[in-house]
């Protein structure tokens, strides 16, 4: 019996990370599955039990389906661009010549700073009157554009940015990917004369799928939940129609006050959340090699 | 032998030669952002010349602004308090609860990993009315406790997983030996394990200490007092009531995000190490 307890005594050494995890993530997301049952507009002591209207609400609003589109696109379309661009950065450090670790440096340097700010620093880019990209389009003749005014101009403004500032961490992943690769592959199928293209395809691709299995999942999960830079750059606007699901929970819940439906918002968000990450593993655990 | 090595270097060296352009225009490109806010913050908010263009003139009357009216010396010592508290809870907490888990395979330890590794994928937004409501239950509105407690909750899973897969690699012999000259298991942790950990305590203080001091969701909502702003959310003051100065503004950019770029660039071995270590599924 006694040396039972004293076994088990080990396991008290995570008592204090899952007490701050149970109250400050477990209670809260018990918290807001309640409340996704209340009408409730966050700060006042009535609520009123409404079932699952909140969720039902979630079907007819026009807003939300446009948030969980966009979020989508965010998610996927930085998925898409971060993995191609840390790939080719990747692949081009990884390229025997001198000045290759400066290189490494800057494409991860973005990273440093608060997406929320990034989003304020590319307003010097965007805003109408001096910004540089009309200034760009002045060389050449063009009318200025109002880059923000368009919703679905934003959208591609939001991703193609945060897949820019993001693309060094797929680079990172992908030098370690190419960096555990063994010269002796290479070589042997230099001798056997494969072409560049045929070495890529033939070898670098498939032992690259642990780190491109790492950098996909990793991606997708962190543009899915895309917000900072979406409050800096639109704010949701023009008429909240460039909101991510994240972005919506807020504006439900501080400006339009309905807390129940924003709660009900983070609780499909949360599965949808955890639905994809599960697929993208199992799916990528297929296809991994040894070697 | 050694002419024929020069030759292959020289062959290899005009092959290479359009990878210098396409290295410059990549920096260029990372480059100009901060260029542009380095260039507006020196000019006079009357300047309307291009925005591409260095001033002529140095006029360092934004950063004395920013300086003196904005509280963003104030908020760099709120911001180092909470990183500080947060990255001392993730690493203190975070090598403890490791331990047990990778030293003991129990199925009852096997559901806590994976309960701790699921809590990893819940996004912070999504529990946000729980969090918020709770803490305005707890008093916690514009306090550091609720804020430092609440990211570290976040920033947990993650220092608990980099540790455990560093302390599985530490043999299990010299736990065994320490046991039978009689430590308990804290000593064994305390003398053994710790002594070992500080490779992988500067993968999560990095990691860790980058994103508490980036964070903008749960500052922006439990920080509303202007007295316990963040830098982050003294940069977003600036943007977003005085949108017309944009050369202060800048300023207050450079100044918020300069401790963070200058570690970078000092010590950027090991943020890469740490991003690559911190790769998890």
């Amino acid at each position: 019996m006694k040396r039972k307890l004293k076994k088990s005594s080990m396991n008290l050494f995570y008592v204090p990370a899952l007490a701050v995890m149970l109250v400050f993530i477990g209670l809260p997301l018990l918290n807001g599955v309640k409340l996704s049952f209340f009408k409730w507009n966050g700060y006042s002591q009535n609520m009123t039990w409404t079932g699952l209207s909140n969720y039902g609400d979630m079907f007819s609003d026009k807003n939300l389906r446009v948030s969980f589109l966009n979020t989508l696109l965010y998610g996927f379309g930085s998925m898409f661009l971060e993995n191609i661009l840390g790939l080719l950065a990747a692949l081009f450090v990884n390229s025997r010549f001198k000045g290759h670790t400066a290189v490494r440096t800057f494409v991860y340097m973005p990273i440093m700073i608060s997406s929320l700010v990034m989003g304020y620093i590319m307003y010097y880019f965007v805003q109408f009157d001096h910004g540089i990209l009309n200034e760009i389009l002045g060389w050449f003749g063009r009318e200025p554009v109002d880059w923000l005014a368009d919703a679905s101009r934003g959208r591609i403004l939001i991703t193609v940015i945060n897949s820019w500032q993001y693309c060094g961490t797929s680079m990172v992943l992908y030098l370690a990917g190419l960096q555990g690769i063994p010269d002796l592959y290479y070589e042997a199928a230099q001798i056997d004369g494969a072409s560049v293209m045929q070495r890529f395809r033939r070898i670098t691709m498939p032992l690259l799928v642990p780190a491109i299995s790492s950098a996909v999942v990793i991606n997708l999960i962190g543009s899915l939940k895309l917000n900072d830079i979406i409050i800096s750059l639109t704010n949701g606007g023009p008429a909240q129609k460039t909101h991510s699901l994240s972005t919506y929970i807020s504006y439900a819940y501080f400006r339009i006050e309905r807390a129940g439906y924003a709660s009900a918002i983070g609780v499909f968000m949360f599965a949808f959340i955890l639905a994809v990450s599960m697929v993208a593993n199992r799916y990528f655990r297929k296809r991994e090699v040894e070697y | 032998m050694a002419g024929k090595t020069s030759v292959a270097v020289k062959k290899r060296k005009r092959k290479n030669w359009w990878k210098y352009p396409v290295a410059v225009l990549i920096i260029f490109i990372t480059i100009l952002p901060l260029y542009v806010l380095i260039e507006m913050s020196l000019k006079r908010p009357t300047d309307l010349a291009s925005r591409l263009s260095w001033p002529t003139y140095v006029y360092i009357d934004n950063y004395i602004k920013v300086l003196r009216d904005s509280n963003l010396l104030n908020a760099y010592k709120n911001t180092m308090l909470v990183t500080a508290s947060v990255i001392a809870i993730e690493v203190f907490c975070g090598c403890l609860a490791a331990y047990p888990l990778a030293r003991k395979q129990t199925r009852f330890n096997e559901v806590v990993r994976s309960v701790i590794m699921a809590v990893m994928m819940v996004p912070a937004v999504s529990v946000l009315v729980g969090v918020y409501s709770i803490l305005v239950n707890l008093n916690g509105i514009n306090t550091y406790w609720a804020l430092i407690l609440v990211t570290s909750a976040f920033g947990l899973p993650l220092s608990i997983y980099l540790y455990s897969n560093y302390i599985v690699a530490i043999p299990r012999a010299l736990d065994d030996a320490a046991r039978i000259d009689g430590a308990n298991y804290f000593q064994c942790f305390w003398h053994i394990i710790l002594p070992q950990l500080k490779p992988v305590t500067a993968t999560v203080i990095i990691m860790k200490g980058i994103n508490a001091w980036n964070d903008y969701l749960y500052p922006m909502y439990i920080m509303q007092k202007p007295k316990m702003y963040t830098i982050v959310l003294v940069i977003k003051q600036f943007f977003s009531e005085s949108s017309t100065d944009l050369h202060g503004a800048a300023a207050c950019c450079l100044l918020g995000m300069l401790p963070i770029l200058g570690l970078y660039i000092s010590l950027n071995k090991y943020f890469i190490k740490g991003a690559v270590d911190s790769a998890v599924k």
